[in-house]
């Protein structure tokens, strides 16, 4: 059985190098693992959605992103609600650091969306430095219009690229 | 790179006195003006070939001069079906009631002689209805590789002499080549013939590169790069195709750059905390200047020729508006009032006109204005026209063109300053932010 449990161990840091970002391999996980058997290798275990200690869980549960309006940097009210959750999340896993990435719909000159989406980076970033997170742990970037998520040229794809995107990874804070 | 062939401007070598038929016409002149209609009609009989084997190089050089002039809608090429009779030979004596006959109005004659890898091409421009010769025969000579831009100087010969006013024809731009979706594009920076020929890669596709700058000689190149994860500005020498980062005052980040007209002041865009302003930083000295300190957008900024001034764009109205301020960041002027928003000024080469980008009602123009305003002009509309760039004339504007939908794609076009004579720039991929840099010599 320890030997098998080590299998369990080997394949499991396995899978989770296999993942982008999850490079962390907490008690969570191994708590999973101790239960698997040789005939039954519990990956649900690893699915980082569901460890709230995960990038995964961070990126789809808590989310990512926030949205905002044409041509504004404003956080809206849902835009905030998610902040708080990821203000929360970096305080508990206080190795990550974080890089906000601001876009920009494509409404407007490369100069200027570049610049309003570094406005709104500096509004994510200001928000969770409010709410108590140490500045030299989150960076800004700006993509303007060079990265949209969806293609479309109507509004509904519009409000999908008016974002900042919180990009989490552990490193050393600057 | 820079073509490795030296043009000889072997002028006049071909001088003999042609009299002047003492014809009460008018000497030949195209006035360019905004009245300019119709196209003037000019005949070129195709190039004769001098020597044996030199015939497809006559023929080539011979529709790229053509290509030039019917490409700026002020010259309209004769067909040669309608010619009465051609040239004996270079030299021989032009019978111009034959060429008044079928109306046109100049007549460029030449000869091309091909031996081993030189090239050579001798050209001659008739006043026909003056019965007169325009300046004297020219000859260039250089390596087979170079023989677009012996067409090109040609044409610009041609141009210069009927126009009065520099051509443009042997320039290049570079530019960011686009390949791919919206949402996953790949972005080079490019360099080409002003005619979106011989195009060749600066960069590769693994960082985001955006609008590239041509020094004012040309020999250098400002763009705006991520390779280090977060947009900095990179001088590119074109002679090495070696880049380095610009040293800027210090910022999250550094884009939009542009040279003064003597390529040694850079005026650029940092952004800290949110904040976008313009600095300038001088290349030889190092020295830094903030020039402008205001919680709005303040990007996009452009030397005037005699460096003095910048335009540049703000949104401390509460919308994108054009400024001009002095070089040191004083003096501040709006000076674009109508209705919608104003981005990417650009000051002509001839100082007399702003090129910008305008938004209005759910439409992209390109438009020019005097300096202080007047006169404003859209000479575009499209869903997404941006990033106008100068002619080194001053006459044509280069921009770029984004098409609607999902599967959107860039492409250049130019545009004349009367905004006349829309044309796409034929180039093998998508294409954005051209920079449109000097006759070369």
């Amino acid at each position: 059985m320890k030997h098998l449990i080590k299998t369990a161990f080997l394949i499991g840091a396995l899978m989770l190098s296999a993942c982008t970002n999850a490079d962390r391999f907490n008690d969570s996980d191994a708590a999973g693992l101790n239960g698997a058997n040789s005939n039954n290798i519990n990956q649900s275990a690893l699915d980082g959605a569901n460890n709230p200690s995960s990038p995964q869980f961070f990126s789809q549960t808590i989310g990512n992103r926030v949205l905002f309006m044409v041509d504004a940097s404003t956080l809206t009210s849902s835009g905030r609600n998610t902040l708080d959750g990821q203000a929360g999340w970096l305080s508990t896993n206080s190795d990550y650091l974080a890089v906000i990435e601001g876009h920009a719909d494509e409404q407007g000159t490369r100069e200027y969306n570049l610049a309003l989406g570094a406005r709104r980076a500096n509004a994510v970033r200001e928000y969770l430095i409010s709410k108590g997170l140490a500045s030299g742990r989150i960076r800004t970037v700006s993509y303007g219009k060079e990265r949209p998520l969806a293609v479309c040229s109507e509004e509904s794809c519009y409000a999908q690229n008016r974002r900042a995107v919180t990009i989490i990874s552990i490193g050393q804070s600057s | 790179m820079m073509n490795k062939f030296t043009i000889l401007f072997a002028a006049i070598i071909l001088a003999f006195a042609t009299i002047n038929s003492a014809s009460a016409q008018e000497p030949l002149r195209l006035t360019l003006r905004d009245g300019v209609i119709e196209a003037l009609p000019f005949a070129l009989p195709t190039f004769q070939a001098e020597v044996v084997g030199s015939e497809d190089m006559a023929l080539d050089i011979s529709k790229v001069i053509i290509e030039d002039l019917n490409g700026t809608g002020l010259f309209r090429q004769i067909s040669s079906s309608a010619f009465i009779s051609r040239p004996a030979s270079f030299g021989s004596v032009i019978s111009f009631p034959d060429w008044r006959a079928i109306n046109a109005q100049a007549l460029v004659t030449g000869a091309v002689a091909v031996s081993g890898n030189q090239v050579t091409v001798k050209f001659r421009l008739y006043d026909v209805f003056s019965g007169a010769e325009m300046g004297e025969g020219l000859q260039f000579a250089g390596t087979a590789d170079g023989w677009r831009r012996m067409a090109h100087k040609v044409s610009d010969v041609v141009y210069s002499r009927i126009t009065g006013e520099a051509g443009y024809f042997d320039s290049r731009v570079v530019y960011v080549a686009e390949t791919g979706p919206k949402n996953d594009r790949a972005k080079r920076l490019a360099i080409m013939d002003y005619d979106g020929v011989n195009v060749q890669y600066l960069t590769d596709s693994s960082a985001i590169v955006l609008a590239p700058r041509f020094s004012p000689s040309g020999d250098r190149i400002l763009y705006t790069s991520y390779e280090s994860g977060f947009p900095r500005i990179n001088i590119l020498d074109v002679a090495t195709v070696s880049h380095q980062q610009m040293p800027t005052a210090s910022g999250e980040m550094a884009f939009s750059p542009r040279f003064s007209r003597d390529g040694w002041q850079v005026v650029y865009s940092l952004a800290n905390g949110g904040n976008t302003d313009i600095y300038r930083t001088d290349l030889v000295t190092g020295q830094n200047m903030r020039l402008t300190n205001t919680p709005a957008i303040e990007t996009a900024p452009s030397f005037s020729p005699n460096g003095s001034q910048i335009v540049f764009e703000s949104d401390r109205s509460g919308t994108q508006q054009l400024y001009i301020m002095s070089s040191n960041g004083v003096e501040t002027q709006r000076i674009s009032f109508g209705n919608g928003r104003y981005g990417t000024p650009v000051w002509s080469p001839r100082g007399d006109l702003i090129a910008f980008t305008k938004q209005n009602a759910g439409r992209f123009h390109i438009g020019v204005m005097r300096t202080d305003g007047t006169e404003e002009r859209l000479l575009t509309s499209s869903f997404l026209d941006e990033g106008p760039t100068w002619s080194p004339n001053g006459r044509v504007i280069m921009f770029a063109r984004e098409t609607q939908g999902s599967d959107g794609t860039t492409g250049l076009y130019s545009v004349d300053i009367t905004g006349r004579n829309l044309r796409e720039v034929i180039t093998p991929q998508g294409g954005s932010d051209p920079s449109w840099g000097p006759l070369q010599r």
